[in-house]
C-alpha cells in the first residue's frame, strides 16, 4: 500500500512561494490500476516524482508498505520496489539499450520486455540509448525498462504520449498488466487517454495541485465532463481556473 | 620463462587485456629490464644498441598480426626511460598494444617516459592501443610521460586509441604526426584525472600531402582538484582535411583548459574544430538512480559511457 499524508510540494519562484501540490491525501491499494489525470500543470508529474524521491516534499509524509519513506533517497526507493517511467525519457550518450537493462538488473529480460512494447531486440539491443532514438521509440523503451524492473509500485507518466496509434492501446494494456496479474502490484498511470480512464479501477483527478476527485470511473467521469464543458471560453477566451469550475 | 607475480598479472590484464604471456610478437619490460620477448617470422623485435628500448620491424605485406609491448613498474623510486621504434612495412596491417602499468608500493616517485616512434610505409595500416594505469598503496607519485611520433607515408592509415583512466598522478602526453598524400590518421584520446592529478596533452598533426586526412577526438573527465590542459594543433599544407573535437566533463573543483588550434598553409586545407566543456547531466544521474544504482555507481556509469571505457576501470576513481 502507498499512502500520501498531507503531502505538499512548494518551490520558490521569483522570490515567491509557489505551491505545486497542496495537502494531498491518498491511499493506493495492491492489485489495483489507478489513472491519474488533470490539466497540464496541475501537478501530476510532481506527485510521481515525490513518490520516487526525485522531488522533496515540503510537508507531509509518504508511507510505502507500512514504512515511512519520506526521507529515503531515490536509490533506496528503487530498491524497495518503486519504479517510475519518466514523462520525458532521458537520453544517454555512450550507453547501449542492453546496458540500460543490465544496469536496471534486468539483463536476461531485455529481449522479452522490448518485444512487449514492439521493439525487436535484434534491432535495438545494440543501439545507443541516446538522441538517435525517435521520440516514440524512447517512450516505448522507457516503459519496457520500467516493467523489466518488476516493481511493486509501477508509475508511468503519460506512457501513450507520442506513441503511434498502433502501439498506444497495447501500451496502456501493458502498464495496467502488473496490477492485473494478481501479485499485489500497484499500477499508477498518469494519462490523458479517455479510454484508459474508463478502464482504470480508480480515477484520480488533480486540479491546481489539489486532489479534487478520487473514485471509480463512472463516478468521476460525470464530474470531469462538467469540468471540461465549463473550462473553455472564459471572458478572455482562455481557460477558466479550477476554482470557477469546482464550486 | 619468466615468473609473473599477481601484481604483474593484474597490471597486464588492465593495460593490455593480457592474461599471461601473449601470442604473436611481444616484449615485456619490468622495472627497466626486459623480462620476456618473442619475435615471429613476420615481426622482429630487437634491443636498441645505443639506448634503452627496442626496434620492431614488421615485414611488408604482413596481415592480421599483433605486437604487445607492455611496460610494468612495480618498485618505488625508479625512473625508466625507453625509446621504441616501429618500422611497419608496405601494405602491412598490424595491431600494436602498448601501455604502462605502475604499481608504486613506496614513498618515492615512480616514473616512466616512453618515446614511441612509428614509420608506416606506403599503404601500411596500424591500430595502436595504449593504456596507462597506476595503482599501489604507497604515497609515491606515479608519473607517465608518453611521447608518440608518427610518420605516415603515402596512403598509410593509423588509428590510435590512447587511454589514461586511473591512478596516474602526473602526465605530459605528446603526440606528433606527419601525413603524406592520402594518409589517414584517427586519434582517440580518453583521459580521466582525479584528486590532485594533472594531465597535459599536446597533439599535433601536420597534413603534408594532397588527400591526407585526420580526425582527433579527445574526451576527458576532470574530478576532484585535478587540472587538465589539452592542446591540439592541426597544420594543413596541402589539399587535406582535418577535424579536432575535444569534449570534456568537469566535476567538483577541477579545472580544464581546452585549446584547439588550426594552422593552414594552403588555401586547399580544410580544417575544423569544436571544443566543449560541460558538466554531467543531472537527469542522467537521477534516471540511473531510479534504476537502483547508487549515486557513485551512476556517476561512474555515465563517465565510462562518455569516455568509451569499461565501467570496471572507473570503480576506484572517486573524486
Ligand atoms: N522546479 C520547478 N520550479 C518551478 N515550477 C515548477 C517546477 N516543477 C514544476 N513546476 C510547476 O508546477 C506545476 C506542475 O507541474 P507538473 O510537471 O507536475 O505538471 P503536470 O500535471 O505533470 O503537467 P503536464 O500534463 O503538462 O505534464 C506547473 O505549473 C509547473 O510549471
Ligand atoms: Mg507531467
Amino acid at each position: 500500500m502507498l499512502t500520501l499524508e498531507n503531502l505538499g510540494v512548494s518551490v520558490g519562484e521569483n522570490g515567491r512561494q509557489k505551491d505545486i501540490l497542496k495537502n494531498i491525501n491518498l491511499e493506493l491499494l495492491p492489485g489495483r490500476v489507478y489513472a491519474l489525470t488533470g490539466p497540464n500543470g496541475s501537478g501530476k508529474t510532481t506527485l510521481a516524482k515525490a513518490v520516487m524521491g526525485l522531488v522533496r516534499p515540503t510537508s507531509g509524509r509518504i508511507l510505502w508498505e507500512g514504512r515511512d519513506i519520506t526521507d529515503l533517497d531515490i536509490t533506496a526507493r528503487a530498491r524497495e520496489g518503486i519504479a517510475y517511467a519518466f514523462q520525458q525519457p532521458v537520453r544517454f550518450k555512450g550507453l547501449k539499450i542492453k546496458d540500460l537493462f543490465a544496469l536496471a538488473g534486468a539483463d536476461g529480460r531485455a529481449a522479452a520486455y522490448l518485444a512487449q512494447v514492439g521493439l525487436c531486440a535484434a534491432d535495438y539491443l545494440e543501439r545507443e540509448a541516446g538522441s538517435g532514438l525517435s521520440g516514440g521509440e524512447a517512450k516505448r523503451l522507457e516503459v519496457a525498462l520500467t516493467l523489466a524492473r518488476r516493481p511493486r509500485l509501477a508509475i508511468f507518466d503519460e506512457p501513450e504520449a507520442g506513441v503511434d496509434l498502433w502501439v498506444q492501446e497495447r501500451l496502456l494494456d501493458l502498464v495496467a498488466a502488473p496490477a492485473r496479474r494478481g501479485q499485489g502490484v500497484i499500477s499508477l498511470v498518469i494519462t490523458h487517454s479517455e479510454k484508459f480512464l474508463q478502464q482504470a479501477d480508480e480515477v484520480l483527478l488533480l486540479e491546481e495541485g489539489r486532489l479534487v476527485e478520487a473514485g471509480p470511473p463512472d463516478r468521476v467521469w460525470p464530474q470531469l465532463e462538467k469540468d471540461l464543458a465549463c473550462r473553455w471560453g472564459n471572458e478572455c477566451g482562455g481557460e477558466r481556473g479550477a476554482a470557477e469550475c469546482y464550486r | 620463462m619468466v615468473q609473473l607475480s599477481a601484481i604483474d598479472e593484474e597490471l597486464l590484464a588492465t593495460i593490455a587485456e593480457l592474461h599471461g604471456v601473449p601470442g604473436g610478437a611481444y616484449n615485456i619490460r619490468r622495472n627497466g629490464e626486459l623480462i620476456a620477448r618473442a619475435s615471429t617470422p613476420e615481426i622482429q623485435v630487437e634491443s636498441k644498441k645505443d639506448k634503452p628500448g627496442i626496434n620492431i620491424f614488421v615485414a611488408p605485406g604482413t596481415k592480421g598480426k599483433s605486437v604487445h609491448i607492455p611496460v610494468l613498474l612495480t618498485v618505488s623510486g625508479l625512473k625508466d626511460v625507453v625509446y621504441n621504434t616501429f618500422d611497419i612495412g608496405e601494405d602491412a596491417d598490424v595491431l600494436v598494444v602498448a601501455g604502462c602499468g605502475i604499481h608504486n608500493p613506496g614513498e618515492e616517485k615512480s616514473q616512466h617516459d616512453g618515446i614511441h616512434e612509428f614509420i608506416l610505409r606506403r599503404g601500411a595500416r596500424m591500430r595502436y592501443v595504449e593504456r596507462h594505469y597506476g595503482q599501489g598503496p604507497g604515497t609515491g607519485e606515479r608519473v607517465l610521460n608518453p611521447k608518440t611520433i608518427l610518420i605516415l607515408e603515402d596512403g598509410a592509415q593509423a588509428e590510435l586509441e590512447l587511454v589514461q583512466i586511473s591512478g596516474v598522478d602526473g602526465t605530459v602526453r605528446e603526440t606528433e604526426a606527419t601525413l603524406a598524400g592520402r594518409a589517414h590518421l584517427v586519434i582517440r584520446e580518453s583521459v580521466l584525472t582525479t584528486g590532485k592529478q594533472s594531465a597535459d596533452s599536446f597533439i599535433s598533426v601536420e597534413l603534408r600531402g594532397n588527400g591526407a586526412s585526420t580526425e582527433v577526438l579527445a574526451r576527458s573527465v576532470a574530478r576532484g582538484q585535478s587540472r587538465q590542459i589539452f592542446r591540439a594543433r592541426l597544420t594543413g599544407r596541402a589539399r587535406a582535411k582535418g577535424h579536432v573535437a575535444c569534449d570534456s566533463l568537469i566535476m567538483d573543483q577541477a579545472e580544464i583548459s581546452s585549446l584547439p588550434e588550426l594552422h593552414a598553409a594552403s588555401p586547399e586545407a580544410e580544417l575544423t574544430h569544436e571544443a566543449a566543456i560541460g558538466r554531467i547531466a543531472g537527469e542522467q544521474l537521477l534516471k540511473l538512480m531510479t534504476l537502483g544504482l547508487s549515486e557513485e555507481e551512476a556517476v561512474n556509469t555515465i563517465l565510462a559511457g562518455f569516455l568509451g571505457v569499461n565501467r570496471a576501470l572507473l570503480a576506484g576513481s572517486r573524486s
